[in-house]
């Protein structure tokens, strides 16, 4: 896949002296969903607000379509599209007349048809000629997609999209994101909730202190650092683990009621036919049983925390 | 040029003047028609010509004056001020637009505005006292200029406020005093004359100035140096916002 976004050597520190960004180096996919995932304060705004031209750079370069971001502004910054994190535009304006303006701010020429379709898919259409301060909060959060979504730009950027939103919005967002995704959009998300993560990028960068400490795709990432459990459900509960199965990683869980397998996903050998066949000849039974494999948020805590 | 941008951000602009018509063209209106009844016809009647013309007329381009230099300034600094304290200017930061295209919308629109209020206090004036314009085309040509380089003044202190009190301070403080003391009401000669000389340095009589001898032919201060104090402080306004661009001074970190 070529790089749509490409990020060499970038760094900020602001005015200030707060270093935000130290060197990032990241390429972004064409057609991809990236998640930019860390902590509050770990420089994600900072890196989406010098793509989209808000921020100057320190050093380093940026080019978004293979255009630079300062030297070829124009051409970089039409194929982007902003939702920022806080729901901000004039609010005495109508929904209509805010989505037009976004619209000819970025250089294209007035299209009524496609802004209809835009504001019936995000369920605004009902809404049009209603001033911004009128709306929820949630339908404003869907003013400010449709805004960034009003130049029918080929990259999305989603700054903590789902923050404060209901469930039903967030559905509604997905929804949005994959059908963006197979008209070929680019989307590059921030988020602090890994479960928003895990659900929908297919690379996953995690972002630490002006870092980036990591980029990887998500099932490999899953899979190189996912550890699986294996829980056996016991017909009759253990006082103490049977001296002949040390050699597992077994614990006793549930006060004897449970065996827990950890073993790793990634190995071909897991042991566990190993471990069953033990049980049966030590006359162990079992009535259930089920695997888990960790979640993101767990590989993100051992990764935030082990720096 | 992102003329489509440009065209956005005008008839925004210009849009918001719709919104407030009442606090945007009717309030200067009727504080100017005030000023007439007032000053005018009231006060006016009991006194003789200056500079041979009655003083209900004399006072008609000043009171124009006075409007274009608050509203360009009120409406330019608040046009730009106004996303940056929303924090919808992340939009405008963001869009493929040039500074240049920024500038042309927030000033031209809020420039328009005043010009438009300008005219229709002209028009007003004409309902109170009955006056005559010598020089149509300098009128016009020193109304112009006035809104556009008084509305990049108010861009820069829309720029540079960072909070209301500021964007309030430079036009309260500031630009109403130099105009009540730069001969809206009078004519400097009247004034002593160690006042004659201090009120030469304010900006404001070269405006007013210029302004009324396109109506009357006459005027405190050579025109021709009239002309060039305003193309001076345009200049400066320019070099101003040239610089505020290039730095992205208090627009980006």
């Amino acid at each position: 896949m070529p790089s749509v976004i490409s990020i060499q050597q970038l760094n900020k520190t602001y005015a200030s002296g707060h270093p935000a960004l130290k060197t990032i180096n990241l390429e972004i996919s064409q057609g991809e969903i990236f998640a930019l995932l860390g902590p509050n304060g770990a420089g994600k705004t900072t890196l989406i607000s010098i793509i989209c031209g808000i921020v100057n750079p320190g050093g380093g370069r940026v080019l978004v379509g293979g255009k630079d971001i300062i030297k070829d502004y124009r051409a970089a910054r039409s194929q982007i599209g902003l939702v920022p994190q806080e729901l901000v535009s004039d609010v005495f304006e109508t929904v209509w007349a805010t989505v037009t303006f976004s619209r000819g701010l970025f250089g294209k020429k007035p299209n009524p048809a496609y802004l209809e379709q835009l504001l019936k898919d995000l369920s605004l259409w009902d809404k049009r000629d209603a001033k911004i301060f009128e709306l929820s909060g949630g339908m404003k959060r869907r003013v400010m997609i449709a805004k960034a979504l009003s130049h029918e730009p080929q990259i999305l950027f989603l700054d903590e999209p789902t923050a404060g939103v209901d469930v039903e919005l967030r559905r509604d967002m997905w929804n949005m994101v994959r059908g963006l995704r197979e008209r070929g959009v680019t989307i590059i998300l921030t988020t602090h909730y890994i479960e928003e993560a895990e659900e929908m990028a297919d690379r996953i960068g995690v972002i630490r202190k002006g870092e980036i400490i990591l980029v990887e795709d998500k099932q490999t990432l899953m899979h190189k650092l996912g550890k699986k459990q294996l829980t056996l459900h016991l017909q009759q509960p253990l006082t103490s683990l049977p001296a002949t199965l040390a050699e597992y990683s077994l614990e006793l869980a549930e006060e004897g009621h449970a065996l827990v397998l950890t073993y790793d996903a990634q190995r071909e050998h897991s042991g566990i036919a190993e471990l069953l066949q033990a049980l049966a000849e030590l006359g162990i039974g079992f009535k259930d049983l089920q695997s888990s494999q960790s979640s993101l948020e767990d590989i993100f805590v051992s990764l935030v925390s082990s720096r | 040029m992102n003329f489509y941008a440009i065209k956005a951000i005008y008839l925004f602009e210009l849009a918001r003047t719709w919104r407030t018509l009442l606090q945007s063209i009717a309030t200067p209106v009727i504080s100017t028609s005030l000023y007439f009844v007032v000053f005018g016809s009231a006060i006016g009647s009991g006194m003789t010509q200056v500079q041979g013309v009655s003083y209900g007329a004399f006072i008609i381009p000043g009171l124009i004056m006075l409007a274009l230099l608050t509203e360009s300034i009120s409406n330019a600094s608040f046009g730009i001020y106004m996303p940056k304290y929303s924090g919808s200017i992340y939009e405008l930061l963001s869009a493929p637009v040039s500074y240049l295209e920024i500038l042309i919308g927030y000033v031209g629109a809020a420039a328009t505005k005043s010009v438009v209020l300008g005219v229709i206090i002209l028009l007003t004036a004409h309902l109170f006292v009955d006056f005559e314009i010598l020089h149509p085309f300098w009128m016009a040509a020193f109304l112009v200029l006035t809104a556009l380089t008084f509305s990049l003044f108010g861009f820069i202190i829309g720029v540079w406020a960072d909070g209301w009190e500021k964007l309030q301070i430079v036009p309260a403080l500031i630009v109403t005093p130099l105009t009540f003391l730069g001969g809206s009401f009078y004519s400097i000669s009247m004034l002593p004359p160690v006042w004659q000389t201090v009120t030469l340095f304010n900006p404001v009589v070269y405006l007013i100035s210029a302004f009324r001898w396109s109506f009357y032919g006459v005027s405190d201060v050579n025109v021709g140096v009239s002309l060039a104090m305003i193309l001076g402080f345009l200049l400066l306004c320019i070099l101003a916002v040239g610089w505020i661009f290039k730095t992205g001074y208090r627009l980006k970190s």
